[in-house]
Order: structure tokens, then C-alpha cells, then sequence
């Protein structure tokens, strides 16, 4: 993919977009990457996993089975199993409110992701905190966050408290385009870059805001260069192309472990809307048809998968297949847990 | 009993719990060789180096979103938040972050941190660095609002507050930092939720908060001569707030008097109020309750003005009077 179709008004100003080389051979990358074709094929499932479960949840959502709201990431796949695969599995992750994805990818449970998604007791918060609150400390998830870019500080702490254990851990704190513009995505970002935390920041452009395009927030872009600012390496890439996204994290995770964080600005799409109420009225049918049509990340890997021989069409319906009916698994568990009691109501408010 | 000041007590508290657990550390602005604008942690920097007396830039939101992050994963971060009145800077992550985190994600973390803050009027700092707030802070589920007015109840709760595994907001006072008091020596806690009797009395019941309880107490001793017997109540902590306490006291007085430095119109006088006149007191009430609380107008600079928009000594007596006397 030529990196001029990236995002128009972006690439004049990119001095370090990373992106897929033309003719690019997946079998030397993943070798370079030294990712098995079990890997690349567990990455590729992952990722229809996460698609399969942001239907789901719109498919419930439509059927009358939601309480509140939902943010999709359908589009986003490459940029959460990338990132994820890419850092060590007891890395901390702090998540924002699109987030399912990079849950799943960390390896949260489906099951208990969509019982809170249903606001059911079995669920990851008990049924209080829903879609934008999931949290997974088993797997070193700290949360959602439904204040955009309220995260993005508290990693400062994670990180700190992560220098002063001596621990070799890195935490991956990431936000949306729309965070990047908050006070305190400075205030973190000199933080870090002075104390030289072991922080990964990565920076989920999906171009909008809610409908605000980032091209009208933005006095500069890409966002990513606001980095240099600090003192810090940034790298603005094609968030749909996953091994892309896995070869840039893999480096920027070395860097962060090391002591030297970084920001990285994943360029990417999303389907949905922003959430239940969006009807699309800031984007055009023919841009939301040209992501899916060009610049699918599932369709991307499947074809470079298949082409390299990796896996063959059958095998891919197979995974596709079984994703889904993990999904349904998933949704017949949510649905059979029993709500919160009531007289629970005050339970964690204070420990 | 040594005697020791109010600043003295609150460093003596932090010095001794960071000796005691290496999880504790301090962060915030100028808390290093500056000791903190008002000198809390002089000295400190010197005994345990920079990595756990933090000096930060200017960054209060992040600065709490810092002692979140960090408690998260297991440790015990105290932060100086210079003046009260900028917390609002970091009200977010105090208020829809730490306060929230433990019940939104269903019990499965805690947020053990602390938020040193001096507030209050009286030296001549004006409108937005004298400010007393503490009342807002009740409104929020999740935390806790702790308000010492002496020496031994400010190290005593200080060392709870740390060990307290909720946010702990820290209410100290700036007049009450020179004050001295009488501190038991060796380590000692004050359960939060205890409010104390500093004064018994029989005439009338008046509650108070930090700079107010001193000034109640002097005004208390000059009636007693009189013969009017005040009792003077200190809730310590305003969230959780002893309401048993004050109630009991009002069964006996039959009188309730409020008296607190933060603005009348929802301050928390209004809660200790409704607290008591909706309980079994209210059969035992012989006069109306009220509330004698700061104007309703930001603190002025001028010397006269500041001391005319929070409640003097002066003003305590005259109401304390007019209440037991049935002329308001």
C-alpha cells in the first residue's frame, strides 16, 4: 500500500510513517519477525475472534439485550493483536473506551467480557461497570476508561511504580486520536520522558473523534510527532497491516523496557459508529466502503496468509468459524448468568 | 507527652510510615529541597533520597493520575497537592478515576492513595489559594475526607490514611501548621468515622472543623465563666462522618450549633443538620439548629474583608449567645 493513501492531509507532514513495502513478502517478514506460522495463524483467529465479538455486540444491541452503551472496534483488529503479541504477556495494558479488542488480544475471557457487556454478575465488574469499564487484573488489564485520555497519566504511575519494583515489565497505555488532544497527554507524555518510565504509548488514530475528524482537532499531524517535544522516538504506521504494526511494537516495546518510552500512532478505521447513537452523518458511505473493500486488516492477512501458504481457504473459514462459535459460547454464558442482586447495590464501593 | 506543632505532626507521620513500609512515597511539587510550599516535608529529601520524595513538575492532574497508577500496582503514594484550591486541576482522575476505579471494575482493585492539601483562609493569599472545599469532597462515593484540627490527630489519622486501602483526601489547615499540641510518643492511630469531644458541655452542642475548633474552644472556655456550657464536638473525618456522636451530644444539650470556615450554601454543616434533626434528637431539640459558616463570596485579599468572610471568634460567641438565649 503507497503510503499517500494512509490519510490525506497526513502524509505530507509523516518523517517516520513505517509502512507495508510494496510487493512485500510475508514469509521473509515473519521469518525476520522469527513469528512461526502457528503464530501468524493464532494472530489471524485472534483477530476474527475480536470482529466476530464487535458484530455480536451490535447484533445484541439491535435485538434489545443491551442496557447502555458500546464502543465498536471492528476495523482496529491489526493495531490490539499486534500491539498485544508484540509485548510480554504480564505487560500491563491500560485501555480506553473502544477497548474490547485489546482485551481480547491480552487474553481476557470472551465469556466474562460479554457477561458485563450484558451488565451480569458473573461478569468482569460484577455487572457495574459494563462495555466502557471492563477491566482484567488477572491479565494485568487495569481497565477501560470512559474519560478520553484519563488513562493516559495513570500510566506515569504504572510506570513509575514499575521503575521503583525494579520490575522488568513495561505498561502499554493506549488512546484514541481524540485523547491526544487532552492537557494531560502533555503532562504524561513530559512525565515519562523525563523519568524515563518504561511506558508504551500507542496512539489508536481512527480518524474521528466521535465525528470530530482529526484533521479539524489537530493543528499538526500526524499526532505522533508531538513526541519529539519531549524528547521521545515516535513512529506514525499502517495500523491495518498487523505484522506492521507487531514489527514497530516489538522495537518500541524494547525501547520503553529499556527505559527509553515511546510514542507510537497507529493509523487505522473504525466501522461502527461511535457508538449507538452515530448515524454517520460526518462520513461518507464511499469512505467507510473503501476501508472495508481496500483496507480491511482481516482481509489483508488472510489474502498475504493464503498466498504464502500459511493457510489455505478452508483453514480460514475453519477459524472464522470456530471464532464465531466461541462468540455464541460466550453470549449463551452471559445469558444464562443471573444479575446482580440488588441488595448488593453498595458492594466495592469502599475496600 | 512531647509537645510538637501541627507541621511537625503531619512530617513526623510520613517520616515514620516510610520508614516503616518502603511502599510509601511522597510526590508532588517542590516537596524536595523546598520542603513544600509551607516546609511539611523539609528534610525529608535528605533522609530518603529523590525516587521516594518525588518532586514533580507542575502537572497536578497528572500528579494524581501518577499516585493512581502507582497504587494500582501495590504501592503507597502520599502526594502534596500545594494548595487545596488546586485540586480542581486534578479533578477528574480524583473524582471519576480514583473514587470510582474500585466499584466500576467490580472490586477487583484497590486505590490506596493519599492527597495532602493545605486549605483555608487567614493569610492574605486571596481568592484562589485559600479556599475551604473539604465538603464538596463528601459528595463523592469512594472516598474518604479526613479533616485533623490538633497535632495528635493529624499524625494519628495521617498514618491511617495511609494504610486506609480507599483515596484518602487530607484536609490539613494553614493557620493550624504553627499550632502546638501534645502528641502520644511511639506509634498511634485514630480509626476514621470517630468524631472526638474536644470540650464537654451541657448548654449546647457545636460542631467544628480544623481552625474552627480552636477558635469554639477558646470561645467555649470565656463562657463557661459565665456559666454557659458548650460542648465542642471535632468529627474529624467529614466522610465517613460520626453522626452517632453528635446526635447523643444533642439528646443531652438540646441544642445544636454548626460553625465551619467552608461557604454556607452546601457546606456540610447542612449534612450534620439534616443528619440530626431527621434522628431521635429531634425530640430532644429545645432551640432551632443553626449554622454559622463562611459568606457566600470568594476570599477577599484586603486584611479586613478576608477576616469579615469566615467565622471569627467574635461571631462564634454572638451566636452561641443567641441560641441560649432564644434571641437569633
Amino acid at each position: 500500500m503507497p503510503s499517500g493513501k494512509l490519510g490525506a492531509g497526513v502524509t505530507n507532514e509523516v518523517k517516520k510513517m513505517v509502512v507495508e513495502e510494496a510487493g512485500d513478502d510475508l514469509r521473509a517478514r515473519a521469518d525476520r519477525l522469527q513469528l512461526s506460522d502457528e503464530q501468524l495463524v493464532e494472530m489471524f483467529r485472534t483477530m476474527c475472534e475480536i470482529r466476530h465479538f464487535e458484530y455480536m455486540a451490535d447484533k445484541l444491541y439491535a435485538m434489545g439485550k443491551v442496557h447502555g452503551t458500546m464502543h465498536l472496534s471492528a476495523g482496529q483488529e491489526a493495531v490490539a493483536v499486534g500491539t498485544a503479541r508484540a509485548v510480554h504477556v504480564d505487560d500491563y495494558l491500560i485501555n480506553h473506551h473502544r477497548g474490547h479488542g485489546h482485551f481480547i488480544a491480552k487474553g481476557a475471557d470472551i465469556k466474562l467480557m460479554m457477561a458485563e457487556f450484558l451488565g451480569k454478575d458473573t461478569g468482569y465488574c460484577r455487572g457495574r461497570g459494563g462495555s466502557m469499564h471492563i477491566a482484567d487484573f488477572s491479565s494485568n488489564s487495569l481497565g477501560a476508561n470512559g474519560i478520553v485520555g484519563a488513562g493516559i497519566p495513570q500510566a506515569v504511575g504504572v510506570g513509575l511504580a514499575l521503575q521503583m519494583q525494579k520490575s522488568k515489565q513495561i505498561v502499554l497505555a493506549i488512546f484514541g486520536d481524540g485523547a491526544a488532544n487532552e492537557g494531560v497527554f502533555h503532562e504524561a507524555l513530559n512525565m515519562v520522558a523525563l523519568w524515563k518510565l518504561p511506558v508504551l504509548y500507542v496512539c489508536e488514530n481512527n480518524k474521528y473523534g466521535m465525528s470530530m475528524d482529526i484533521e479539524r482537532a489537530a493543528a499538526k499531524l500526524p499526532i505522533a510527532q508531538r513526541a519529539e517535544s519531549y524528547g521521545m522516538p515516535w513512529y506514525c504506521i499502517d495500523g491495518n497491516d498487523i505484522l506492521t504494526v507487531y514489527d514497530t511494537m516489538k522495537t518500541a516495546a524494547e525501547s520503553a523496557r529499556s527505559g527509553q518510552p515511546v510514542l507510537v500512532e497507529t493509523l487505522t478505521y473504525r466501522y461502527f459508529g461511535h457508538s449507538k447513537s452515530d448515524r454517520n452523518l460526518y462520513r461518507s458511505k464511499a469512505e467507510i466502503e473503501e476501508w472495508h473493500e481496500r483496507r480491511d486488516p482481516i482481509k489483508r492477512f488472510e489474502a498475504k496468509l493464503t498466498q504464502a501458504g500459511i493457510m489455505d481457504e478452508a483453514l480460514a473459514r475453519k477459524i472464522d468459524d470456530d471464532a464465531l462459535a466461541a462468540i455464541d459460547e460466550a453470549v449463551a454464558f452471559a445469558e444464562a448468568s443471573p444479575d446482580p442482586d440488588p441488595s448488593s447495590l453498595t458492594e466495592f464501593v469502599y475496600a | 507527652m512531647p509537645e510538637i506543632t501541627y507541621l511537625e505532626a503531619v512530617r513526623q507521620a510520613l517520616w515514620e510510615e516510610m520508614k516503616r513500609d518502603d511502599r510509601v512515597f511522597l510526590l508532588g511539587e517542590d516537596i524536595g529541597r523546598y520542603g513544600g510550599a509551607f516546609g511539611v516535608t523539609h528534610g525529608m529529601l535528605d533522609e530518603f533520597g529523590p525516587e521516594r520524595v518525588r518532586e514533580t513538575p507542575i502537572s497536578e492532574a497528572t500528579i494524581v493520575a501518577t499516585a493512581i497508577g502507582a497504587s494500582m500496582l501495590g504501592m503507597r503514594p502520599v502526594a502534596e497537592i500545594m494548595f487545596m484550591d488546586f485540586i480542581y486541576l486534578a479533578l477528574d482522575q480524583l473524582v471519576n478515576q480514583a473514587a470510582k476505579m474500585r466499584f466500576m471494575f467490580g472490586g477487583r482493585t484497590t486505590v490506596p492513595i493519599v492527597l495532602r492539601m493545605p486549605g483555608g483562609s487567614g493569610t492574605g493569599a486571596a481568592a484562589q489559594h485559600s479556599q475551604s472545599i473539604e465538603s464538596m469532597f463528601m459528595h463523592f462515593p469512594g472516598l474518604k475526607v479526613v479533616n485533623p484540627s490538633t497535632p495528635k490527630d493529624a499524625k494519628g489519622l495521617l498514618l491511617t490514611a495511609i494504610r486506609d486501602p480507599n483515596p484518602v483526601v487530607f484536609v490539613e489547615h494553614k493557620l493550624l501548621y504553627k499550632t502546638k499540641g501534645q502528641v502520644p510518643e511511639g506509634e498511634y492511630t485514630i480509626p476514621f468515622g470517630v468524631a472526638e469531644i474536644k470540650r464537654p458541655g451541657k448548654d449546647l452542642t457545636l460542631v467544628a472543623n480544623n481552625v474552627m475548633v480552636m477558635r469554639s474552644l477558646a470561645v467555649a472556655e470565656r463562657l463557661a465563666k459565665e456559666g454557659i456550657d458548650v460542648e465542642v464536638i471535632d468529627p474529624r473525618t467529614l466522610l465517613p462522618l460520626d453522626t452517632e456522636t453528635i446526635i447523643e451530644s444533642v439528646i443531652k444539650t438540646g441544642r445544636l450549633l454548626v460553625v465551619h470556615e467552608a461557604c454556607q450554601t452546601g457546606g456540610w454543616a447542612g449534612e450534620v443538620i439534616a443528619s440530626v434533626t431527621g434522628s431521635r434528637a429531634f425530640d430532644y431539640l429545645d432551640a432551632p439548629v443553626r449554622r454559622l459558616a463562611g459568606k457566600d463570596v470568594p476570599i477577599p485579599y484586603n486584611r479586613l474583608l478576608e477576616r469579615a468572610a469566615v467565622p471569627q471568634e467574635e461571631d462564634i460567641e454572638c451566636e452561641i449567645r443567641a441560641i441560649v438565649t432564644g434571641k437569633y
